[in-house]
């Protein structure tokens, strides 16, 4: 009572209301917009160096992989081991629909938005197709298959050669290694977008860190909402006790499908963003050790938590460029840091250290609740 | 409640602070640029490029390769020769210095756009790079549109130069490798039965395979197999060899990396499949594969332009140096390569007159305008003068060697 007293603003009353969970994602929005600020002053003011601002666009990128992946390990439980099969349908899709967009829309933030759209939609079509089989398996016989579904992907686009001239899209399956561009049949104006294992070259660069920025919002409120929302509840309660949940009526596969849907449309989205920030993409780009790399960013974030997948990704993703003064042994730096830092956030004296220190800046408000606190929660 | 007003503080100020400890290397990276930058316009006044004019200055060389991971032996090939041609020319002390400035790219184009990034903020004016094709066609784009001239020593992808014309080569493109080979096995071998193992996930391999295939079908060869593999699959072969030896191939063309190259000689060996192995540049290498039996290696042919044992001056010095230098390593195709790409930089600096204060795009433009006249005669051109078309190909003529007693001997 006390304290709602001192500070009788309508806004801090609501803030106080608010549950700590809400508090957090709004933290997560603001920590995000207020980087988006911070940089966009630092990059109009001439600030930032060519290297931090290459890195921006990709860093929007394994940030939204790293949220999506989320969303399966971390709030559905389900290790997920093909994360880039999706992120590369993705790139290859944005890719495909802003090329053979080019002549019809010029305008390229529209191409984009198009292109996104149209990446995190083939992409979530094939997560129907892989999930409705794959999540009938438990553990690690889901790791196994999702695995397996990224190296197909990875082959499959190897295989595909695409063309685009008047008629409209050729698309060629170059299964037996004996079909070349030529074998498409493009008239005179056309050009290959895809050619088979040398990938998509020569494409128009049209991402941009503002594009970026906005897939990460809508990333982020997506799965936040979704985590906070009904169907949360119902996918953190199948991943905490299956059985449970199964015996109070929830419907274990359009939750389990719902979440990886969703996973898989974001990180289409993700992908399309991605291939479209440069020139050259290749299959073999978005291989196990992508898929894998986006899971060290969510498992060192914290398998579940949405702002440390961010922070995670981001640090992550800058810290190799970072140790480039260390020349040649750079990954292993690189690799050290990683495990010092998951001995760091499991050492249980650094952990107590941390606890007692925000438990010191506590105290004081927290005896006031104490005493004036009755009806509080 | 309380804990969480700490958490969001803390992820609010952790966020912030990464993104300003970027803008702090920015800060450091503008603070460095102006000794380059700033120079120019004071510099520039007078300085319109004027084709003839005296060239003089210090200009920042680039060299973007893989100096770790599975291609690391072009990289540093790469990266060594080009430090001994830069050293070379600043004793001669003459107006035109180099100083060489290097990135790695682990030969991954992701990789290779951060690279590029680092140098353009270290102030680099000319691009010696991409090493691999791959990386090559993500940083080639940027460089065009920086208008940074661009020569790469092994880059050898026909989309490599392909539109753009500030992007010039030092070796073939793959297309020319992949019927030049064809070609050369025409002419020196009767008869056989050609057997390609390629990797169908590299454009590299997959390019020249395509142009080898087409070369082969309209001069009326024999080609009894073609087999695949890709990064995931390159550590057993046995399939591939095997249908090779049932399907009567006695000779194997390979237009791979020689690291799985290797694994294919083991493996062939093993099983005592003897066929002719043929590879391309990308086979050079193989005699300095860790823990990999040199003597398999013998009567390999390969197609490159460039053999250690050369009898000529230039390369009789360029190879000493190199092996005074790193331990007695036997220079590659790449190091010539990459030596030649920086001669050919200052041939084509003084043929321009630039001066190392103009803008990049004054000495792009410069560089390319002179380009359509130069002709160098270097370590990989066997004698005969490179010249470039408008495309940015070169013109030279190809070699093969084949290795005995553990290395290259002209056939």
């Amino acid at each position: 009572m006390k304290q709602n007293k001192k500070s009788s603003g309508g806004l801090g009353q609501y803030f106080k209301q608010m549950k700590t969970a809400n508090k957090v994602d709004y933290a997560t929005y603001l920590g995000v917009i207020l980087a988006f600020v911070i940089v966009s002053v630092c990059q109009s003011q001439g600030m930032l160096n060519r290297s931090m601002t290459g890195m921006l666009v990709p860093i929007c990128c394994y940030v939204c992989m790293a949220v999506s992946l989320n969303l399966t390990v971390g709030i559905l439980g389900e290790l997920s081991l093909g994360h880039a099969g999706f992120m590369s349908v993705g790139a290859f899709t944005g890719i495909i629909a802003s090329m053979s967009l080019q002549s019809s829309i010029p305008n390229p933030v529209v191409r984009l938005v198009i292109s996104l759209v149209l990446g995190a939609l083939l992409a979530a079509v094939v997560g129907v197709i892989v999930g409705v089989p794959v999540l009938r398996l438990r553990g690690d016989y889901l790791a196994i298959v999702t695995l397996a579904f990224g190296e197909i992907i990875k082959e499959l686009i190897n295989c595909l050669l695409v063309g685009y001239d008047k008629n409209g899209l050729h698309i060629a399956l170059n299964i037996d290694g004996t079909k070349t561009v030529q074998s498409l049949g493009l008239r005179e104006d056309g050009f290959a977008i895809i050619k088979g294992a040398q990938g998509a070259a020569g494409n128009e660069r049209i991402a941009s860190f503002t594009a970026g920025f906005v897939l990460v919002m809508i990333t982020l409120i997506v799965v936040l909402n979704l985590v906070r929302s009904r169907a949360g509840r119902a996918i953190m309660g199948l991943r905490d006790n299956r059985i449970a949940a199964e015996s109070v009526g929830i419907n274990i596969t359009k939750y389990k499908l719902m979440a990886f849907v969703i996973s898989a449309a974001l990180a289409g989205a993700a992908g399309a963003l991605f291939g479209l920030n440069y020139s050259s993409i290749t299959a073999a780009q978005f291989d196990f050790n992508t898929s894998i790399l986006v899971l060290v960013y969510v498992v060192l974030g914290g398998l579940g938590n949405i702002w440390g997948s961010v922070v995670a990704a981001t640090v992550l993703y800058v810290l190799p460029e970072a140790l480039r003064e260390f020349s040649d042994y750079r990954m292993l730096v690189y690799a050290i840091v990683l495990i010092l830092v998951m001995l760091a956030t499991n050492n249980p004296v650094l952990r107590g250290y941390f606890g007692r220190l925000t438990e010191k800046f506590h105290r004081q408000p927290q005896a006031a609740a104490q005493k004036g606190g009755v009806g509080h929660e | 409640m309380k804990k969480s007003r700490i958490l969001s503080l803390a992820l609010a100020g952790a966020l912030s602070f990464s993104m300003l400890a970027g803008c702090g290397g920015g800060e450091g990276g503008t603070a460095n640029t102006p000794s380059g930058n700033s120079s120019t316009p004071a510099g520039s006044e007078e300085t319109t490029p004027v084709s003839g004019g005296s060239a003089s200055g210090t200009f920042k060389l680039g060299v973007i390769g893989p100096l770790t991971g599975g291609a690391a032996i072009y990289g540093t090939n790469v990266l060594n020769a080009a430090q001994i041609a830069v050293d070379e020319i600043n004793e001669l002390g003459g107006a035109v210095q180099f100083e060489l400035i290097s990135a790695d790219d682990v030969h991954d184009p992701e990789t290779s756009v951060n690279a590029y990034n680092n140098l353009m903020d270290q102030g680099m004016q000319i691009l010696v790079g991409t090493v691999t094709s791959g990386p090559a066609l993500s940083v080639v784009p940027l460089a065009y549109e920086d208008r940074v001239f661009t020569v790469t020593p092994s880059a050898s992808g026909d989309d490599v130069i392909e539109g753009n014309d500030n992007v010039f080569q030092v070796c073939f493109t793959d297309s020319n490798q992949g019927s030049r080979s064809a070609q050369y096995i025409d002419e020196h071998f009767e008869d056989v039965k050609i057997a390609i193992i390629y990797k169908n996930d590299d454009p590299y391999s997959q390019g020249i395979r395509d142009n080898f295939a087409a070369e082969a079908e309209t001069r009326g060869m024999e080609i009894v197999y073609e087999g695949t593999f890709n990064e995931s699959t390159q550590t057993d072969f046995n399939n591939q060899l095997t249908s090779a030896q049932s399907a009567g191939a006695d000779m194997i063309f390979l237009p791979i990396y020689y690291t799985p190259a290797s694994v294919i000689l083991t493996q062939a060996n093993a099983m005592g499949y003897e066929p002719t192995f043929f590879g391309v540049d990308g086979m050079d290498g193989i005699l300095t594969v860790p823990g990999f039996d040199t003597t398999l290696a013998e009567g390999v042919y390969l197609l490159t332009p460039f053999s250690a044992d050369a009898e000529d001056e230039a390369t009789q010095n360029f190879v000493s140096e190199y092996k005074s230098r790193h331990n007695d390593e036997i220079p590659n195709q790449f190091a010539a390569d990459a030596y030649d790409a920086v001669y050919i930089v200052y041939e084509a600096i003084q043929a321009a007159g630039v001066t190392a204060d103009m803008s990049n795009e004054e000495i792009c433009d410069a560089l390319i305008a002179a380009m359509g006249d130069l002709s160098v005669v270097g370590l990989t051109s066997a004698g005969s003068e490179m010249t470039w078309d408008d495309n940015g190909a070169v013109s030279k003529d190809p070699t093969a060697v084949v290795i005995e007693g553990g290395t290259y001997v002209t056939p």
